[in-house]
């Protein structure tokens, strides 16, 4: 909302710099965003007197002139019909620029040197008429700037409005809160009328069928105006604040609007069918599409309200009037709305309409219902005196649903207790009365509540129905830094931390202890079902879509992180990065439905692409591989306690975005935790990464169950281990896991651990066969173990397995 | 003095160039550099040069000795590698890599800001993205077709669902499940319908409420006054603005002094010498009433800021989609 403070100082004295003032404004709710010269772009226009003139050799139209100003005189070629000798006139020099966005430079015009342009108001942004330059006061001095000249001196507030504030959508509102905060006195203009024309209320009529949606229509009419250019003054205003002006009578609804609040509309009364108004929903079919003002077709709606005529609809109330009525050069008679609608319906047709104007910007916000009359009034005075014509004596003013308004009980012990301030109760109801509230003390025969008061709101502070709402009034009115810095008394916690948050935040800081970077994406991608190729019925497919996405690659929830991930690759390796480590802890969303919530679980994911460690001279570049990845997710299991797991090879026909062979699926005590492997080349395609990728996502939600709580310490061993390694010859298919699983089934209490030292397949071996070399470590926690005992049972456990796996010894 | 602190300096230098061993090189270390060393002595014997003299006198003797000392350490060195065990390793050569990993700006801060909290007693709580219009709006006291709507571009997924707008929903469902006394943060994800140099259609926000029986705005100024200074540096500015917000009453923005230009005005305060970095305000009655709260009994206050703001003005980042973009050479830096 700009705010012109040479329009403002109509209504309350302003005697503080603007910049003391912007800062009062801002400090009391009304933030000014910023602050500029309305005129600044007449910076390079003086006032140029024309000394000589004489007819362009080249043609009818044009002349030559001689242009004094001030400090040069400078030959301009113009065309205006008005350009005289000894005129003053307004002249932009080379180098300014107009509002158009046009620059004035010298060059010739049909071979006649123009050093600069002689303008018109409208090419100078200062009223509307294009047809003659601009004429100035003989008595200006050449050289004298335009807005000195034109007593075009302002300042313009931007302010940023929040909106529970519609009341300061006007000049009227924002004095208010000035005179309020400088201890001056707000102006209300008068709107007193010579009421000459015969009673209105033979004219024509108002009906309300829809009252709720409606509940207040005035009306005035003029005969006989005469429609033209608003004088300047007023054209200056409105554009002084970006308004454009169109013709007096619109003019001056606008203007009216600015000053009070209220929206007006002019409607032409000849086109109107019967001379009435009817303010109604449920048109006919026929009229259902509309033009307004603005010339475009709109779809109305059954319930959306209208005002029609005798016939047909003329306006959306509210929002914008049609074409079929308005004001145009020919208009005599005009009938003057002022109405005050429920914001909802006004709210819903805009929204629906796509069509957000001056007046629906309050309606939906909320006019004062009591400010119809007054607002009317001050615009017929003004139009009577600008466009002429009379008024007709009296007013149409349907009100079936009469605003009421509240008291609300304040208590000052209550307001200090909410604030921490300790003000008096007259200083509350100071405060108070300031910005138009009655204040009176309340009934004390309650002992103890004599410091009540009750309160009535003015009729356009709609956002007040509570004693808190007049607290913040309070608060705001005595100034926030005039509320004292105290501090919280909080007890020491009883809750234990958020779980989950802390594993996560341990969950972040061991990946990145394992040399990841943390990556964070949008939760939205584009359809990855397809190109993750997720199989047959994989709970992956429920991707959860967005109504209104800003683009089609943000158009649904992530059912996965990797996605995301595979693209922070592409990225990366576009930019020649080749070896990355990335993860991401996020939200997997899976839809249920668009009118149920998604469930939502919890994720981590990571890739590492290229080297397994950076380039050194200790080593020869290696590529990670699936073995590193694994060795993540031991790490982190680990870290957690969560264990044992088991990693099993993907079924093709199950794998999604990772590779049959080089996959597998993670589970720990029967609960599936994820899936760990490389990235199909199919899919790498899709995203243009031509190197090897490894990935895992494991469900976090999930993973978090199976931490335990707690855990206790295991006494160190007292006795010394003794260790015996086996290799056995087995079939290539059978996993190396098995045998270890095996070993752990027959569930000898004093093998410690169990591990793999190597795996070996190829000559002297014979093909499909592999070699295993398991270590199994030995220990009781009773007595030194003696050797031959233990031999004896290696010996056992070897064969054993023999027998389960049809396994050779080394020849 | 009969020689020149030049000559003093050739001929040290050509000795230790010429030393067999570091036995060698140590004696004549002690022979020019030593407590009764030549070039001690000259150092020593400046003071009676005349004063015009001293300070040439002094530089020179000064680089002598310097360039002495060096070449002593690196013959040193050099002898001692010559001399020394097999297994002598080049200590300048890199060590074995052991690369670290990085932790995101925005999880960084969000750490930051929740743990101030923490330590002032409050306790992490967190909920859904995609929430119920009830959640995100209406227990917030914005009701449908009120303008206030108008404040959040709102992702929709249908008239009922959308993707949470701001951290406040968390407020809601916390209250809806625990009664007062109530402390807690809660940081998130949240959606916007919105997308320009300034804008990101997710980022992140805390959340802060705290709910008893005695709590009053003055409290609040306390609270975020604590927590800026933690957070920004100890002799940090705020200033408290009254604003709106439907679930607060008073409402206010936070402005801290800006930390570019310490409130001179700069481009990144847009000449105000102030930066918005949170908005505040009591618990609205409205929202009290709709989680079952006893407006006569309970107070309460609620905060909120955006994550990425802070990390800018923290790291000095001055693009916000470097966040969500992954460039790794963005990351690494973290």
């Amino acid at each position: 909302m700009k705010i012109s403070l040479d329009w403002l100082s109509q209504y309350v004295d302003i005697d503080t710099e603007p910049a003391r003032l912007a800062d009062m404004l801002t400090m009391s709710g009304f933030e000014v965003e910023a602050v500029f010269d309305p005129w600044a772009h007449l910076a390079g226009v003086v006032c140029g007197k024309i000394i000589e003139i004489r007819e362009h050799p080249d043609s009818d139209r044009l002349k030559c002139c001689k242009v004094d100003t001030g400090d040069a005189v400078l030959s301009i070629v113009c065309g205006a019909p008005n350009v005289a000798s000894d005129m003053n006139a307004a002249c932009a020099g080379s180098g300014s620029v107009l509002p158009s966005g046009e620059e004035v430079t010298a060059g010739t015009i049909r071979g006649q040197r123009s050093e600069g342009m002689l303008c018109s108001a409208s090419e100078l942004g200062i009223g509307t008429d294009a047809s003659i330059i601009l004429s100035l006061d003989n008595d200006v001095r050449p050289g004298t700037p335009l807005a000195e000249a034109l007593g075009l001196s302002d300042t313009v507030f931007e302010i940023g409005l929040t909106p529970n504030r519609p009341d300061c959508l006007s000049f009227m509102g924002i004095a208010r809160e000035v005179a309020a905060l400088t201890g001056r006195t707000l102006r209300r203009p008068g709107s007193e009328l010579a009421q000459s024309a015969p009673d209105i209320r033979d004219k024509t009529s108002v009906e309300i069928q829809n009252p709720d949606m409606c509940p207040r229509y005035s009306a005035r009419l003029l005969s006989g105006v005469t429609v033209g250019r608003s004088p300047q003054w007023l054209e200056q205003r409105l554009l002084s604040v970006g308004l454009k002006p169109i013709n007096s009578i619109v003019d001056i609804t606008n203007y009216v609007m600015m000053e009070t609040g209220q929206p007006l509309h002019a409607f032409d009364f000849d086109r109107l069918a019967q001379n009435r108004i009817v303010v109604r929903t449920r048109i006919s079919e026929a009229e259902k599409t509309f033009v307004t003002l603005d010339g475009k077709e709109r779809a109305i709606e059954d319930d959306m309200l209208m005002i029609c005529d005798g016939k047909a609809p003329v306006a959306v109330a509210g929002v914008m009037g049609g074409e079929n009525s308005e004001i145009t050069q020919t208009t005599t008679n005009v009938l003057i709305e002022s109405a005050h609608f429920d914001p909802v319906s006004i709210r819903k047709t805009a929204k629906r309409l796509g069509l957000s104007t001056d007046a629906s910007h309050r309606f939906e916000r909320g006019v004062d219902p009591e400010g119809t009359v007054y607002a009317m009034d001050r615009a017929a005075a003004l139009m009577a005196e600008i466009a002429g014509g009379e008024i007709h004596a009296g007013v149409i003013d349907e009100y079936p649903r009469p605003a009421a308004i509240e008291p609300i009980r304040l208590s000052a012990e209550k307001t200090n207790r909410h604030l921490g301030t300790s003000l008096d109760p007259s200083e509350i109801g100071r405060l108070l009365r300031a910005i138009g509230f009655e204040v009176s003390p309340g009934e004390s025969n309650t002992p103890g509540e004599s410091d009540t008061m009750d309160v009535l709101a003015p009729s356009f502070r709609m956002d007040v129905t509570r004693p808190e709402d007049l607290m913040e009034e309070v608060a705001r009115l005595s100034g926030y830094d005039n509320i004292a810095v105290t501090y919280p008394a909080i007890p020491a916690r009883t809750l234990p931390p958020l779980r989950s948050h802390t594993l996560k935040e341990q969950l972040r800081d061991r990946m990145a202890g394992l040399g990841f970077n943390e990556a964070i994406h949008y939760s939205f991608t584009g359809k990855n079902a397809r190109i993750l190729e997720f199989p047959e019925g994989d709970p992956r497919h429920a991707e959860l879509p967005i109504l209104n996405p800003l683009s089609e690659t943000q158009s649904v929830m992530r059912t996965t992180l990797i996605g995301s991930l595979l693209e922070a690759c592409q990225k990366n390796l576009f930019r020649q990065v080749k070896d990355l480590k990335l993860f991401e802890l996020g939200k997997a969303f899976y839809s249920r439905g668009t009118e149920a919530l998604p469930e939502e679980q919890g994720l981590l994911a990571a890739v590492w692409t290229g080297a397994r460690r950076p380039v050194s001279w200790h080593e020869k570049r290696s590529s990670s591989d699936f073995y590193d990845i694994k060795g993540i997710l031991e790490s982190l299991f680990s870290d957690l306690r969560v264990g044992p797991v088991t990693w099993r090879a993907t079924p093709a026909d199950r794998c999604a975005f990772t590779r049959p062979g080089q996959s597998a699926t993670i589970h720990a005590a029967d609960v599936a935790l994820g899936v760990v492997g490389e990235i199909k080349e199919s899919i790498r395609k899709q995203y243009d990464i031509g190197q090897k990728v490894f990935a895992f996502e494991i469900v976090t939600d999930r993973l978090f169950e199976l931490v335990p709580e707690s855990f206790s310490f295991t006494p160190v061993p007292r006795f010394p281990a003794t260790s015996r390694d086996m290799t056995l010859i087995i079939d290539e298919t059978v996993p190396a896991g098995d045998i270890l699983q095996k070993i752990r089934e027959m569930n000898v209490d004093i093998i410690e651990d169990i591990l793999v030292f190597d795996v070996y397949s190829g000559s002297p071996i014979e093909a499909g066969k592999k070699s295993v070399s398991t270590r199994i470590i030995y220990r009781s926690h009773d007595k030194t173990l003696e050797e031959e005992p233990v031999s004896a049972l290696h010996q056992e456990i070897t064969e054993k397995l023999i027998a389960e796996f049809g396994a050779d010894l080394p020849g | 003095m009969e020689k020149s602190i030049e000559q003093i300096k050739t001929e040290a230098l050509s000795e230790i160039q010429n030393a067999a061993d570091i036995e060698q090189v140590r004696t004549i270390s002690v022979r020019y550099i030593g407590r009764k060393g030549l070039v001690t002595q000259y150092l020593r014997d400046i003071p009676k040069l005349p004063a015009k003299q001293r300070p040439e006198a002094g530089k020179k003797a000064n680089q002598a000795k310097n360039a002495i000392e060096a070449a002593v350490e690196d013959a040193i060195g050099q002898l001692s590698r010559q001399k020394g065990p097999s297994d002598a390793v080049d200590v300048s050569l890199p060590g074995r890599p052991v690369p670290g990993g990085t932790i995101h700006p925005v999880t960084r801060i969000t750490r930051e800001i929740c743990s101030i909290f923490e330590r002032m007693g409050f306790d992490i709580a967190e909920g859904p993205e995609v929430e119920t219009d009830y959640y995100n709006f209406e227990a917030l006291n914005i009701p449908k077709n009120h303008p206030a709507r108008d404040m959040q571009d709102t992702f929709y997924v249908s008239d009922n669902i959308v993707l949470r707008t701001h951290t406040s929903p968390i407020q809601i469902r916390y209250m809806d499940a625990c009664k007062p006394p109530v402390r807690i943060v809660a940081p998130g994800k949240v959606y916007r319908c919105d997308s320009d140099l300034t804008h990101t259609p997710m980022f992140h926000q805390v959340e802060g409420l705290l709910v008893d029986e005695k709590s009053s705005f003055a409290d609040l100024k306390g609270l975020l006054t604590l927590f800026a200074r933690q957070m920004f540096d100890t002799d940090t500015a705020l200033r408290f603005r009254p604003s709106f917000f439907p679930f607060t009453e008073p409402s206010a923005e936070v402005d801290i002094r800006c930390v570019i230009c310490k409130g001179e005005g700069c481009k990144v305060c847009s000449q105000t010498g102030w930066l918005e970095v949170l908005g505040c305000g009591m618990v609205h009655p409205a929202v009290f009433e709709n989680v079952g709260y006893d407006t006569e009994k309970y107070k309460g206050f609620a905060f909120g800021m955006g994550v990425e703001r802070i990390a800018m003005l923290k790291y000095g980042i001055n693009d916000l989609r470097m966040f969500f973009e992954s460039d790794i050479r963005f990351l690494r830096q973290f």
